[in-house]
């Protein structure tokens, strides 16, 4: 049991090595200029392997019981629900300018429209 | 009567309470954070003009800050293997390191906020600054939180060994749990927020 234990060990110090050798891989790879969106989007892939190591290994759901695999899918399967359902039903306003009400800028707006 | 399957596994799912409670509340923290996400995407998505992190935000003192909180995620599981090889100094000696880590990294936090507010940079002055301290600010209580129950089964916590050592295994295993999914949230938004 303990010689198990002790293969766990080197294991994680081997993900902890890999997750510290990607946070670096993720700051170079944001000096590269490739725009907003495919920089969000190279972002997230890494930050997602990132993720699954955690995940994976950390919080050990590599050998964990199908009751908590369906609860992970459930909660993945409704949090995609959470995000698309309010992007989907503001495509109208996309790259509308909005102000958030008594904000600095909506001050500033104001006097901006006072004086005209 | 006792409370079964505290420390024996449920026969039909294979799990003890402590395991599937943790993990259901970490579903629903997925929901929480997620919300915020979504709201992310949202304003920035519907601004004409949303600042680079790099221009706003000190990428050297985030990946600091990256740094840290995966170090203490790392500290976590050793705490936990080390009470499997019935090593309570080594637990010990692990969590402190832990809590130590975290300290760090809300005084890295707090330092920038404060360096924030004393440009005037409050959340009322953009959209921008709303979302960031909303979004870090809600983690930042997450941490402290984890602080505190982290300090707990470091301190008064730690009689449960001497009586019952699978339970309190399974409670470390629990806290650990509550920790990576801390570091998760934050290796996500720290990209998000400081690096695009």
């Amino acid at each position: 049991m303990s010689e198990d234990v002790q293969a766990h060990v080197k294991l994680y110090k081997k993900i902890g090595a890999a997750l510290m050798v990607l946070t670096v891989v993720t700051v170079l790879v944001s000096f590269i200029p490739a725009g907003v969106a495919l920089g969000v989007v190279i972002a997230l892939i890494i930050a997602t392997v990132k993720g699954s190591l955690v995940a994976t290994y950390f919080m050990h759901l590599v050998g964990e019981r199908k009751t908590i695999y369906f609860t992970l899918l459930l909660t993945a399967f409704i949090f995609l629900v959470l995000i698309f359902i309010p992007l989907l039903g503001h495509t109208n306003t996309y790259g509308r300018k909005m102000i958030v009400p008594n904000s600095d800028a909506a001050v500033a707006a104001d006097h901006g429209e006072a004086a005209h | 009567m006792e409370i079964p399957y505290i420390v024996d596994e449920r026969p039909d799912t294979g799990l003890t309470n402590v395991k599937l409670g943790i993990w259901l509340f970490l579903a629903s923290e997925v929901m929480l954070f997620g919300a915020l996400i979504s709201t992310y995407i949202l304003l920035r998505i519907n601004a004409v003009e949303w600042p680079a992190g790099a221009d706003i935000l000190s990428t050297p003192i985030g990946t600091f800050n990256t740094v840290v909180l995966i170090a203490s995620s790392i500290t976590m599981v050793f705490c936990y293997a080390a009470l499997k090889q019935d090593d309570l100094s080594g637990y010990k000696r692990y969590m402190g390191i832990t809590i130590g880590l975290s300290v760090l990294f809300l005084a890295v936090k707090s330092y920038e906020y404060l360096d924030k507010f004393s440009h005037g940079d409050y959340p009322s002055v953009s959209t921008y600054f709303a979302i960031y301290f909303t979004m870090t600010g809600l983690h930042a209580l997450h941490i402290i939180g984890g602080v505190v129950v982290n300090g707990y089964f470091l301190g008064p916590g730690s009689a449960l060994w001497h009586t019952n050592k699978q339970q309190f295994i399974n409670r470390i295993e629990a806290a650990g749990l509550y920790w990576h999914f801390v570091d998760l949230v934050w290796i996500f938004l720290f990209p998000v927020l400081y690096l695009t």
